[in-house]
């Protein structure tokens, strides 16, 4: 299964050489076999899966269209509406939720496109997170370590990618959640543009941070369902008017002509010598020397990490006054901690956003494509609360997410793609292009696939599938 | 990761998530104490630091944000 591509997949049973019932029929036995170690599902929708496969079938065998991703299995992250099932947004009160009475338009949109959703996934709850761990479900584990950290939040999306339980995933990303566990779990993920894919029937947390995208073992696989996932969207009232730019067609153009960089300041201090290497092997195979400094960069992630404890905070304010004993416990705190903070340096939060962004965007007249490391080190174990950042020992929780936020912050496109390290954990490297232009990162993401500079490896240790011995 | 002010007390801070939740209506329970404190403190810090930075009167905030 280690050419378990979406591209592969849909090629096979567009081709007629083998049936979408097959895969989803291999995939939900692997999803049986590897679950109850990995813990990325937290439901399976076989019946619907095997239904939707045998029609994909019958549209093959009939002559009729079927889309470019045709009868590849997917899945997403519990935040997102499947049809009958509750929205938990990974956590207990949502429980009590009604069955979601139609599809996220996401998922809707890759049905259409051919795709087969096998179930949802576990995540950090309601999406405050960076680790993966969940008080309820469960934390979900990483393939390559089943002691250590899938990330978070889409720690399940990553998960179950990285083990090719699924090609592909969805996840949500308010600070850093699609791109945490890819490169936690050593896979590709894509957050695009702020507004380009519809939210719609997908559980909030940060209305003016939120996005949600892909996670998959390839930069053609991102490409394939990003293009499938464009388009407009009246339920999303952020979601652009602006025409698809499909990004698959020019994804082997390669980075000829692109202006490349490396972010310096401060995304040089705090970064392990694990993410230091990986940075340097990307820059290496781009062939990248000139670096840049995204200026102010800590203050945007110190605005995005004070916008995110308010809002969310407000977002959850009746729960926290009626049932807080029912959040998990490290979410509780940070949330209630939220809801005490005063408002006027919100305001300030949100008005340093602007002139941030403006301070960023005039980067891009020089360059095309920044480089900056994902997360400052590779999966820590479950469980551990702090990390050692240039030098200081701090709360972890906190401080995963300080290479994604000052990006997310103002809703720039970025593709975390997987550097394996000898020896070692995978850890990501975040490729940020201007807005909309994610059709230029994933060229470089797949530029540095092509290379062997970056890699969805299934497993970093050989023989052994995961390096405490487990065979998740 | 940054020189972030370091001296907003203990026991300030206690007071004021006294003062925040009874207004607010969130009961919490002495064992949460530590944690809310841990985490408030950590806002407070980035929020004043955010204060320090200068903005003119008539930047826009971005509470919405379409690139």
């Amino acid at each position: 299964m280690s050419s378990f591509t979406a591209q592969a997949i849909a090629a096979d049973v567009l081709a007629g050489r083998r049936r979408a019932t097959e895969f989803v029929t291999q995939t939900l036995a692997n999803i049986a076999a590897r679950n109850p170690l990995l813990n990325a599902f937290t439901a399976v929708t076989a019946d619907r899966a095997l239904a939707r496969a045998g029609a994909i079938d019958a549209a093959v065998a009939a002559g009729r269209l079927v889309g470019p991703l045709a009868g590849v299995p997917f899945a997403v992250k519990n935040l997102i509406d499947v049809a009958g099932l509750p929205t938990l947004a990974g956590s207990k009160i949502n429980r009590e939720r009604p069955p979601a009475v139609a599809d996220a338009t996401l998922v809707a949109r890759l049905e259409a496109a051919g795709a087969i959703l096998v179930g949802a996934l576990n995540m950090g709850e309601y999406a405050y997170d960076f680790t993966g761990e969940n008080a309820h479900d469960g934390a979900s584990r990483n393939p390559h370590d089943t002691t250590r950290m899938s990330g978070g939040s889409s720690g399940g999306s990553g998960a179950a990618v990285a083990r090719r339980l699924v090609p592909l995933a969805l996840g949500s990303d308010t600070n850093g959640s699609i791109r945490v566990p890819a490169s936690f779990c050593g896979v590709f993920g894509l957050k695009p543009t702020y507004g380009r894919l519809s939210r719609a029937g997908s559980f909030p947390f940060v209305a003016s941070l939120d996005h949600l995208g892909p996670l998959a073992c390839s930069a053609a696989d991102l490409a394939l369902s990003y293009d499938a996932m464009q388009g407009p969207d009246p339920l999303d009232p952020v979601c652009t008017t602006r025409a698809a730019e499909p990004a698959f067609p020019t994804l082997r153009h390669g980075i000829e002509g692109l202006r490349i960089v490396r972010a310096g300041g401060y995304f040089r201090a705090g970064m392990s010598p694990e993410a230091l290497c990986a940075l340097e092997t990307v820059a290496s195979a781009l062939g990248v020397t000139r670096e840049i400094e995204l200026p102010e960069a800590g203050r945007a992630r110190a605005a995005a990490y004070v916008i995110t404890a308010s809002e969310g905070a407000a977002l959850h304010l009746p729960r926290l006054r009626t049932r807080p004993q029912d959040f998990d416990p490290e979410v509780r705190d940070r949330l209630i901690a939220g809801a005490l903070i005063p408002a006027s340096l919100v305001t300030q939060a949100q008005k340093f956003r602007r002139w941030y962004r403006e301070a960023v965007l005039r980067l891009f007249e020089s360059a095309d494509v920044i480089l900056a490391p994902a997360t400052p080190c590779p999966a820590p174990p479950i469980g551990q609360k702090t990390l050692v950042l240039d030098g200081k020992e701090m709360p972890l929780r906190s401080n995963i997410g300080i290479f994604t936020q000052p990006i997310s912050f103002i809703g720039l496109p970025v593709v975390a793609v997987p550097v394996p390290l000898p020896g070692g954990l995978p850890i990501g490297v975040q490729i940020i292009a201007a807005p909309w232009r994610e059709a230029v990162a994933l060229r470089v993401a797949q530029a540095l696939e092509t290379a062997g500079a970056a890699v969805a490896r299934l497993s970093v240790f050989g023989g052994a599938l995961s390096r405490d011995g487990k065979q998740p | 990761m940054s020189d972030l002010p370091e001296d907003l007390h203990v026991l300030d801070l206690d007071a004021f998530i006294a003062a925040g939740t009874a207004m607010l209506g969130i009961p919490i329970r002495p064992e949460w104490q530590d944690a809310i404190r841990l985490h408030l403190g950590i806002s407070l810090n980035l929020g004043r630091w955010l204060l320090d930075f200068p903005l003119p009167d008539d930047a826009e905030p971005a509470p919405v944000f379409r690139v």
